[in-house]
């Protein structure tokens, strides 16, 4: 498949306006700019466009609620916060090729008649927020975006927004919050932000990567968009591995190709001849998956069937050198320090979890400690306002469901048992 | 310590880039930050006249924020992930090497006032582990044995 959200990223100058015009860069801006804004919705839902941002929401029906709504001014704003552990997918965009996510902003700003594009850049990427501003720079001092978007009358204007060390501002109404100069705590939906979202307006929340897709789309036209990938969730889709493998790092592959073949094939298999222990599928937030359970297709609707999530395409490999008592204990720590503290059930669940975790790691684990965590858990699950705490939750249940002995190993012989 | 000019006036043009001076707010507490390295409660005195919200409010959101120092820092900030695709590449162990070393234990800073050493959730960089943000330089593929010459290079 040839790359399309990585095209030429390798070379020096894939940061440039110019390098990225020759090489057929804002064609698809100035196609859509020609269209009507709600031939391109059309053209986006017909595509069977999800959302890369880990909840694999249809990207056309958002669009097709934040169009149908008649208040404005409307926001477009980009998840760039990029938190969720194993996650480094957007950052080859984000700092190689800010121009392909310029470019995709525009078509969907002119698509949603909205003015104003935020780009929410977490504030670990220091480098990619002067990368997009002289990129935003060079885009508006040619033409392409600005007052007058290539001469069309169209204005669409760009801001780089930093976020500073929060996770839960990826979820998109902390986002907004954040966005706002608040504290990033989510809000009660709904109201959907297509409705009311940023100062009290219509907004789309889309990600890095959906939004990278928009040029693509847009050139080769729904039918041969959708030919990509699976059926239910077509495109292209980047992933990025992480962990004991030959070759890490972030690949584009076909929406839908096998999480045992991105393992084996395409990242090279196990390091130092290893084998292969768990893997987190889709970040840090869904379901491990034991070895003899990788053989699925990695998309949207395949992953629930089999047990995990596609998330936001973030794997992380473990060999058997790992203790996944020490894994679960560690993640279950970011949850804690992560947990926005909105709602009881996830800021005080993930500090039961966590202390238990510890006494369990440490080798001071009582009898009956892995049926405590399993109901801790189970009380916190369905009972938190946001995703983050049921997903701390569930990172808990599903270490136990798959690798309950580890866990009661520890306690019987009272601390780790590899070396 | 109060703002310099520059940064006042920074402050004031990044106020147009948004419908309300509160979505400033975080724009101008990095510009603040970037003065001082940290945020004293002269700066948030500062931002709170500039931008006409109330210092507690101020003070309020800056709390929730990881990345805004509420306390003098070294000269440089070390920002070391120990997430689980760094941890399972031996980030734990470059902590206890980073803190033997310079003397500096994890969220403190080196008596020297060289280094402050922070540990940090994920960073974006797990194919690349163990990773680091120095101050606003990423360095990837960490070892013991290549560790201390880059943070050699930070003075
Ligand atoms: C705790 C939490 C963290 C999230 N972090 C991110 C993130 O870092 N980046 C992102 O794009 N979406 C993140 N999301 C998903 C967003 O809420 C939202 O669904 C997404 O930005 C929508 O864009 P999409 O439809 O293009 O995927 C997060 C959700 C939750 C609940
Ligand atoms: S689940 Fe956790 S992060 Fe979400 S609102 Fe509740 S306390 Fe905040
Ligand atoms: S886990 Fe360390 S950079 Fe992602």
């Amino acid at each position: 498949m040839e790359k399309a959200l990585l095209a030429n990223i390798e070379n020096p100058r894939s940061r440039e306006a110019a390098f990225y015009v020759e090489k057929g860069g804002y064609e698809s801006l100035k196609k859509a700019l020609e269209m009507e804004p709600k031939d391109i919705i059309e053209m986006v839902k017909k595509a069977g466009l999800r959302g890369r941002g880990g909840a694999g929401f249809p990207t056309g029906m958002k669009w097709m609620f934040a169009s149908g709504d008649p208040k404005f001014p409307k926001y477009l704003v980009c998840n760039a916060d990029e938190g969720e552990p194993g996650t480094f997918k957007d950052r080859p965009i984000l700092e190689r090729n800010p121009h392909l996510l310029i470019e995709g902003m525009a078509i969907s700003g002119h698509a949603l008649k909205a003015e104003y594009g935020y780009i929410y850049l977490r504030g670990e990427y220091p480098e990619a927020k002067d990368i997009l501003d002289a990129a935003i720079r060079e885009a508006e001092e040619k033409g392409y975006v600005g007052d007058n978007m290539m001469g069309s009358g169209k204005k669409f204007r760009l801001v780089v927004h930093q976020g500073a060390g929060a996770y839960i501002c990826g979820e998109e109404t902390a986002l907004i919050e954040s966005l706002e100069g608040k504290k990033g705590q989510p809000r009660i939906k709904p109201p959907f932000p297509v409705n009311v979202g940023a100062w009290g307006m219509p907004t789309i929340v889309n990600n890095v990567e959906t939004l990278s897709n928009l040029p693509l789309l847009i050139r080769v036209g729904p039918e041969a968009y959708a030919q990509i990938g699976t059926p239910e969730c077509p495109g292209p889709k980047l992933f990025c591995v992480s962990g004991h493998v030959k070759n890490p790092g972030v690949l584009e592959l076909p929406m839908g190709t096998s999480l045992k073949e991105i393992i084996f094939d395409h990242c090279g298999g196990m390091k130092n001849g290893k084998k292969l222990k768990a893997v987190i599928p889709g970040g840090i937030s869904t379901p491990v998956l034991p070895p003899d359970k990788i053989d699925c297709p990695m998309d949207f609707v395949n992953m629930p069937k089999h047990g995990s999530m596609l998330g936001s395409g973030a794997v992380i490999v473990m060999d058997e050198s790992v203790c996944l008592v020490k894994v679960c204990y560690r993640a279950i720590k970011f949850f804690e320090h992560e947990s926005c503290g909105k709602c009881t059930p996830c800021k005080e669940g993930v500090i039961w979890l966590r202390k238990i975790l510890g006494r369990i790691e440490h080798g001071e684990g009582r009898e009956g400690d892995v049926d405590l965590l399993v109901q801790v858990a189970a009380n916190m699950s369905g009972r938190t306002f946001c995703p983050l705490g049921e997903g701390a939750a569930s990172v808990v249940q599903n270490f136990v469901k798959h690798f309950r002995e580890e866990f009661v190993e520890h306690i019987s012989r009272k601390g780790c048992p590899l070396p | 310590m109060m703002l310099s000019d520059t940064a006042r006036q920074k402050i004031q043009d990044v106020r147009k880039l948004y419908p309300s001076a509160r979505g400033a707010l975080l724009p101008a507490l990095y510009i603040a930050q970037r003065e001082h390295g940290w945020l004293s409660p002269e700066a948030f005195r500062a931002v709170s006249r500039e931008l006409r919200i109330p210092e507690a409010t101020v003070r309020g959101v800056a709390s929730f924020y990881a990345m805004f120092h509420k306390a003098p820092v070294g000269r440089n900030v070390i920002q070391l992930c120990t997430n689980v695709a760094c941890m399972i590449m031996g980030a734990e162990s470059l902590v206890d090497l980073i803190s033997k070393t310079f003397d500096v234990q994890p969220g403190g800073t080196s008596p020297d006032g060289r280094f402050s050493l922070i540990i940090m959730e994920c960073i974006g960089a797990c194919g690349t582990a163990p990773a680091m943000l120095v101050n606003t330089d990423f360095h990837e593929n960490l070892t013991a044995g290549n560790i201390l010459d880059i943070l050699e290079r930070y003075k």
